[in-house]
């Protein structure tokens, strides 16, 4: 599969409280069309801070690209003009935010909102774009798409509200979806249903897919590959089967154990101890000067502390960065 | 085994000043909960935004006044109890919450908010204080050295330890947790939860855990009971609820939740029907017929009541074994 999105070396610069640090690293990967990418991190592993850089939307000039390109369709979206990512974002590029009101005007109707995309990207009339926001949507099934054109964002349940959301992301038929924590702000029943339609939709328009998340169980039910984020790096990167089954980096391993996850009956890890990770996420600004993760990793030796390992094959479609991978104990 | 707490047919109503017409308007946000909970027993409270957990707990700590029911602590009913009757028996239940920052002052010390209960209840002197201070630090995991800072030098981890230690100061015999995790990273959500298992067994605490993530509350309550639209539709042993869920609704929320396990992948998900309907209308009957795959008419028309089924939970179904 060739990539449709490629990420080079991008580095994301911050510049706070007096301090001037990278928030995201020397960071690679690509992304085929229909794939979808899982970029999964804790808070301040630069997840986000990835997903704002791809869109060119990082709040300059307190973060900035300072390194790298951004591959899309022959264009480096790092260099590009204004103009010319204003016609790619909603348009060939879709955003699924986490929090709906970040994509909605609540002072206008929500149809006439997917509407206006149309007509400003597809060149479509009036009557045109009203019929094909009520196709989309029916298709991320909004009950009474007809009747619920004309609703205000705050008329509508919070997870009608992401289904109007995915509506827009899609509208364009993009060639890229990114979606950032988009069921987090939602109840599991609700969370179930968006994922549903999420998966479905995401499928059928086959988009090269990001999607940024905390939770490693909306990761194994969604994504295709899986990159593990930490302190701005990727530590680790495989399919997700693979990463479940044989995870390389401690890191990794440990986030896989702490998981207190809903399990099987008669599992042994019911009411077992859940795995810590040790100490916290270390300040972008104070990091280790090896392995970032080397101060709470239990397989950590001499080397770790001394020097960083960049990200390596560890077997086919698997890298991590590591110097004492799990290998096959898991 | 006495009870440490036993509620009976709590209630919480809230009136809402009315729309449009002017008129109010009264939503059951709690109806008719009952449960108990033993000494050193976890009970968890779950259920989706909305569905009163949280009010069930603010109310048991006297944060909020009952509208009916009662609730009694070690065999005294605080359902009314005055402030300064309850002052005494505060010292035996303690709340924490999700947000630390909302509950621990930002320009007290740390050491300070540990001690303030010890000094409003009237531990004498300043060393006895200090030690028993530092004595509670140890015991959440925090260094001494730490004591001295105020709550912004602190991770949102070690600030819900601080909470932590300060609701363990007057030694209580409950503790009410309302999503004490859910703001937490994962990796340090596990040493929070564990964190809380140790002084469980160490003092021999009770938890009322309310949360919504059920497999945190899997992992730490001995009993579980799922609250919808304000009432409990089924309780009973957290096994025999997980993994024999009597109440549709409880089948729906265990089939809703993602697992860790890729081969579900490419597997159809059970996708739950419809919305939660508003609290101000619910529906007649039982409340979760209108999303129900097995309601009947009877479900329209009778609410149906706690009772123990075929797995040894009690489940409030027509149609539950």
């Amino acid at each position: 599969m060739t990539p449709l999105l490629s990420i080079q070396d991008l580095t994301v610069e911050l510049s706070a409280r007096d301090r001037i640090f990278d928030a995201v690293s020397d960071l690679s990967f690509t992304v085929a069309r229909g794939e979808v990418l899982a970029l999964v991190g804790e808070s301040g592993s630069g997840k986000s801070m990835t997903a704002l850089a791809i869109m060119r939307l990082l709040p300059e000039p307190v973060a900035r690209i300072s390194k790298g390109r951004i591959l899309f369709d022959e264009l480096d979206l790092a260099a590009a003009s204004e103009a010319s990512l204003r016609s790619i974002r909603g348009n060939r590029i879709g955003l699924i935010f986490q929090e709906p009101m970040t994509s909605l005007n609540p002072s206008m109707r929500v149809g006439p909102q997917v509407a206006e995309a149309l007509r400003l990207h597809k060149g479509l009339d009036a009557a045109a774009a009203r019929r094909r926001v009520e196709e989309i949507f029916e298709q991320v099934r909004i009950p009474d798409p007809k009747r619920r054109f004309d609703d205000y964002p705050h008329q509508m349940s919070g997870g009608m509200r992401q289904r109007v959301v995915i509506a827009l992301a899609l509208a364009c038929d993009p060639d890229v979806l990114i979606a950032d924590e988009p069921t987090t702000a939602l109840d599991v029943t609700t969370q179930a249903q968006i994922l549903e339609t999420f998966r479905d939709l995401q499928a059928a328009v086959g988009a090269a897919t990001i999607l940024i998340t905390h939770d490693l169980a909306v990761v194994a039910e969604t994504a295709d590959r899986v990159a593990v984020m930490y302190a701005g790096r990727i530590v680790e990167e495989t399919t997700t089967e693979k990463l479940f089954a044989e995870p390389q980096h401690p890191y990794t391993h440990g986030l896989l154990g702490s998981i207190p996850h809903v399990a099987e009956a008669g599992s042994a890890t019911e009411r077992d101890r859940l795995t810590e990770i040790p100490g916290t996420v270390p300040a972008l600004w104070a990091l280790p000067k090896g392995c970032a993760f080397a101060p709470r990793c239990p397989r950590a030796r001499q080397r770790c502390e001394s020097e960083r390992p960049e990200l390596a094959d560890m077997a086919p479609k698997h890298r991590a960065a590591c110097w004492y991978p799990m290998g096959g104990a898991g | 085994m006495t009870n440490l707490l036993e509620v009976c047919n709590l209630a919480k109503r809230f009136t809402i000043a009315g729309g449009l017409a002017g008129k109010t308007r009264t939503v059951h946000a709690v109806d008719d909960v009952t449960f108990s909970i033993a000494p050193g027993e976890t009970l968890g409270l779950v259920g989706e935004s909305g569905c009163g957990k949280s009010t069930v707990g603010k109310m048991i700590v006297r944060l909020l006044e009952p509208s009916d029911g009662k609730i009694l602590l070690e065999g005294t009913d605080i359902t009314h109890i005055s402030h300064r009757r309850m002052r005494p028996l505060r010292r035996r239940v303690q709340m924490i919450f999700q947000d630390p920052n909302g509950s621990l002052d930002p320009r007290q010390r740390a050491q300070d908010i540990v001690a303030e209960p010890l000094l409003v209840n009237g531990m004498r002197g300043a060393a006895r204080r200090r030690e028993r201070v530092a004595d509670l630090f140890e015991k959440v995991g925090l260094r001494p050295d730490q004591m001295r800072n105020v709550p912004s030098k602190f991770s949102g981890g070690q600030r819900q330890r601080l909470a932590i230690a300060r609701a363990l100061a007057l030694n209580p015999a409950l503790i009410v947790a309302d999503e004490p995790v859910s703001a937490l990273d994962v990796s340090i959500q596990a040493q929070v939860v564990n964190l809380m298992s140790d002084i469980q067994r160490e003092f021999g605490l009770a938890y009322l855990f309310v949360a919504h993530d059920l497999g945190v509350v899997q992992h730490i309550s001995d009993r579980v009971a799922v609250m919808y639209l304000g009432r409990i539709v089924e309780i009973g042993d957290t096994a025999r609820v997980y993994h024999q869920p009597s109440h549709p609704y409880t089948r729906t929320l265990m089939d809703a939740v993602p697992r860790p396990d890729p081969s579900r992948r490419h597997r159809a998900l059970k996708v739950p029907r419809g919305e939660v309907p508003s609290p101000l209308d619910p529906p007649s009957g039982c409340a979760f017929h209108p999303r129900c795959p097995i309601a009947t008419d009877v479900c329209h028309r009778e609410r149906p009541l706690l009772r123990r089924v075929a797995s040894g939970a009690e489940a409030a179904c027509h149609h539950a074994d």
